[in-house]
């Protein structure tokens, strides 16, 4: 009996036969760095948002990582006309979808729906965004290690080259692009940065305001305490 | 118990002077006061697990306050807008984004309905490890197991209305659980959908379900539960009957007024439970992914099936209930015995107050067979609960068979063992340091 008992003790490690591993790379955390934020947003605007749309987000939103509602209309406003509308896109879904098989998704809270145990969203879109590589067989020629056989194109391709899956499964670059590989990854980790911010624009305010609660919190429980203390010592 | 009988009261008062005799002559205020908070007796030695009835109350009005705001700028909608979002899920984002505070409430209510759930499955735990549940009590645990159901059929329905990927996949897998049932499944599974998938119109019933149907029972039930619960008189962490000693004028000897004595010691609960709410709340409102689930940021899309559908941390113990079930019984699909497996999961839950027949009702002075079956039993519970997270494999199905029937027999069996177990003499009064 109780061997057996010992044995079953040992039946719940079948359990953890592990899932396939998916190796993601750390994105720096820019929550805090608003220079970087801008910058993530201004490649986002120039590069994502001609075909995903943000449309959670409003454009005077950015005000949140330190732009001006002038520096907002007069850099980043290319597809509204006001600062209050919200970060669509022109292009038809019919289209989009008739062109690229699957309607690109919105990707206002993509950096929330991309976390997972392997990571967080921002390391795996940190991941994603430098992992594209030339593959002949892929209609657009591109392929990525964090997405296989994803459907959109290297859209950043100009700015890192071209890279080729090496026979020891590591990506080269065999075309170098504008900018060199750390201030590619630098840049990519802008807008990352970025991507994450949108996800939940009031994440650091959030924080801030958790701290302050908790103190208070802290305050109340002495008091509660003190007056519990105060009524219960005539029980006996 | 009724105190309108010992509580008469001379004048029929008058509104400017003494409003409170005015009420008295007309509506029983100062008789349920006294009978509820400030001349129930409750036992002076409860201890940290009778802290979450009144917490799962407080949580309760949290989603009933926090879910109605959430009701006035939500919108139970399938279809697309313009950005071809469905509405419902971009309503929800404009409540985080654009609704002043309103990200604030969102996580409060989301946070709410998986603290709930912490809650009452502690709740729970505290009635079976002191035999709460016991004669006189039965309705009370009775009633509370209607809570339960209540509480899952509200997580259930709430769940959907965000109209995410997890939200609509978790809803198709529960809702097609009624197509399992031989002759009427179909046609049933058809008219609880409101159409032959999820849609449009699942959502709008769902929605009716979870703002007003579900919150009338609960609430309903809470009162029932409460009432019965004052009726018989709360138990003890010795399982020990405290009106069985009272003084001369009839108060139990070790119970004490709940107001103030328990008023003034659940607040110092509550302050604790508030500030883990906020952590989670203000830190980590994703739950790890657990409170919700990453897959429900992406807005529902029925052509694409998630590889892994998981439903969310507080139901995956009757999930692995329904999937351990991989044999086909007398012709009728594995799938309906899943079904069966899981209703019964939570259904036998009301059999306890009869499946019990130890002599003594608490934990306390019981004998090392129920310590050791619902040692088990607990064990089996996590177990089954972590994998429902998982995607199966013959491994896991294997251990969560080997857990469901731990989980079955700890019930099943209860009438045999506790009768078997040598108990310790109870006391007679209560112990309290």
């Amino acid at each position: 009996m109780k061997k057996l008992l010992i044995a079953l003790l040992w039946v719940p490690l079948l359990a953890f036969a592990s899932d396939p591993e998916l190796h993601l790379d750390r994105a720096p955390n820019k929550a805090n760095d608003l220079p970087a934020l801008q910058h993530g947003a201004k490649l986002f605007v120039n590069y994502c948002l001609n075909c995903h749309s943000a449309s959670y987000l409003r454009y005077n939103r950015l005000t949140d990582i330190g732009l001006t509602e002038e520096q907002i209309r007069g850099s980043l406003l290319f597809t509204a006309d006001k600062v209050g509308e919200q970060m669509t896109i022109a292009m038809q879904r019919a289209d989009a979808k008739a062109w690229f098989g699957a309607p690109p998704p919105d990707l206002t809270v993509i950096a929330r729906a991309r976390a997972s145990e392997f990571g967080s969203g921002s390391d795996w879109l940190y991941t994603y965004l430098r992992g594209f590589y030339r593959d002949e067989t892929r209609s657009t020629g591109w392929n990525n290690v964090a997405f296989a056989n994803v459907g959109m194109p290297h859209v950043l391709w100009e700015l890192q080259g071209e890279q080729e899956m090496g026979a020891d499964h590591k990506l080269k670059l065999v075309k170098p692009g504008k900018l060199k590989p750390a201030e590619f990854d630098a840049a990519v980790a802008d807008l990352v940065g970025f991507i994450n911010w949108m996800g939940e624009p009031m994440a650091e305010f959030r924080k801030r305001l958790g701290v302050i609660v908790l103190i208070a919190l802290a305050v109340l429980f002495v008091f509660a305490y003190a007056l519990k203390r105060e009524y219960w010592k005539d029980i006996h | 118990m009724a105190a309108s009988s010992s509580e008469k009261f001379k004048t029929d008062g008058t509104l400017i002077g003494n409003v409170t005799e005015w009420v008295d002559a007309r509506f029983p205020l100062t008789a349920m006061w006294n009978d509820h908070l400030a001349k129930y007796y409750a036992p002076k030695n409860f201890n940290f697990w009778y802290f979450f009835g009144s917490l799962a109350l407080l949580v309760l009005v949290i989603q009933i306050v926090t879910g109605i705001f959430l009701t006035m700028h939500y919108k139970p909608d399938a279809s697309l807008n313009a950005s071809g979002v469905p509405v419902a899920f971009a309503s929800v984002e404009y409540i985080v984004r654009d609704v002043p505070w309103g990200w604030l409430i969102r996580y409060m209510h989301s946070t709410g309905a998986s603290a709930f759930f912490i809650v009452v499955y502690l709740h729970m735990f505290r009635g079976m490890i002191y035999g709460s549940y016991r004669k006189p009590r039965e309705l009370v645990w009775v009633f509370g197991v209607m809570l339960f159901l209540a509480l899952m059929s509200q997580a259930f329905t709430g769940y959907l209305l965000p109209w995410g990927q997890m939200s609509y996949w978790g809803a198709q897998v529960i809702l097609n659980l009624f197509s399992a049932i031989p002759l009427i499944g179909e046609p049933l599974s058809i008219w609880i959908r409101g159409d032959y998938v999820i849609t449009d119109a699942t959502l709008n019933r769902m929605f009716a379900f979870h703002v007003i149907a579900v919150p009338l029972v609960l609430v309903g039930l809470v009162a029932a539960h409460i009432l019965a619960l004052h009726e018989v008189g709360s138990n003890n962490p010795d399982g020990v009957e405290i009106k069985k000693k009272k003084d001369a004028n009839g108060i139990p000897l070790d119970g004490i007024p709940f107001h103030p004595y328990y008023t003034v010691k659940d607040i110092v609960g509550v302050v604790v439970f508030l500030m883990v709410f906020s952590v989670i709340m203000f830190f980590m409102p994703e739950g790890g992914g657990y409170f919700l689930e990453y897959n429900n940021f992406i807005p529902a899309d029925p052509l694409v099936t998630p590889q892994h559908i998981a439903p969310v941390w507080y139901f995956t113990p009757y999930y692995s209930l329904l999937r351990a079930v991989t044999y086909p019984l007398f012709g009728i699909d594995a799938k309906f015995w899943g079904v069966v497996a899981m209703g019964a999961g939570v259904m036998i839950f009301f059999f306890l107050p009869w499946l019990d027949r130890s002599p003594a009702k608490s934990i306390r002075y019981r004998g090392p067979i129920f310590k050791t079956f619902l040692a088990v039993w607990v064990v089996s519970f996590f177990i089954l609960g972590y994998l429902g997270v998982l995607a199966p494999t013959p491994g896991r199905t294997l251990v969560a068979q080997i857990c469901s029937v731990i989980y079955f027999m700890f019930f099943l069996a209860m009438p045999i063992y506790t009768k078997l177990d040598k108990c310790q003499p109870e006391p007679d009064r209560v112990t309290f340091k």
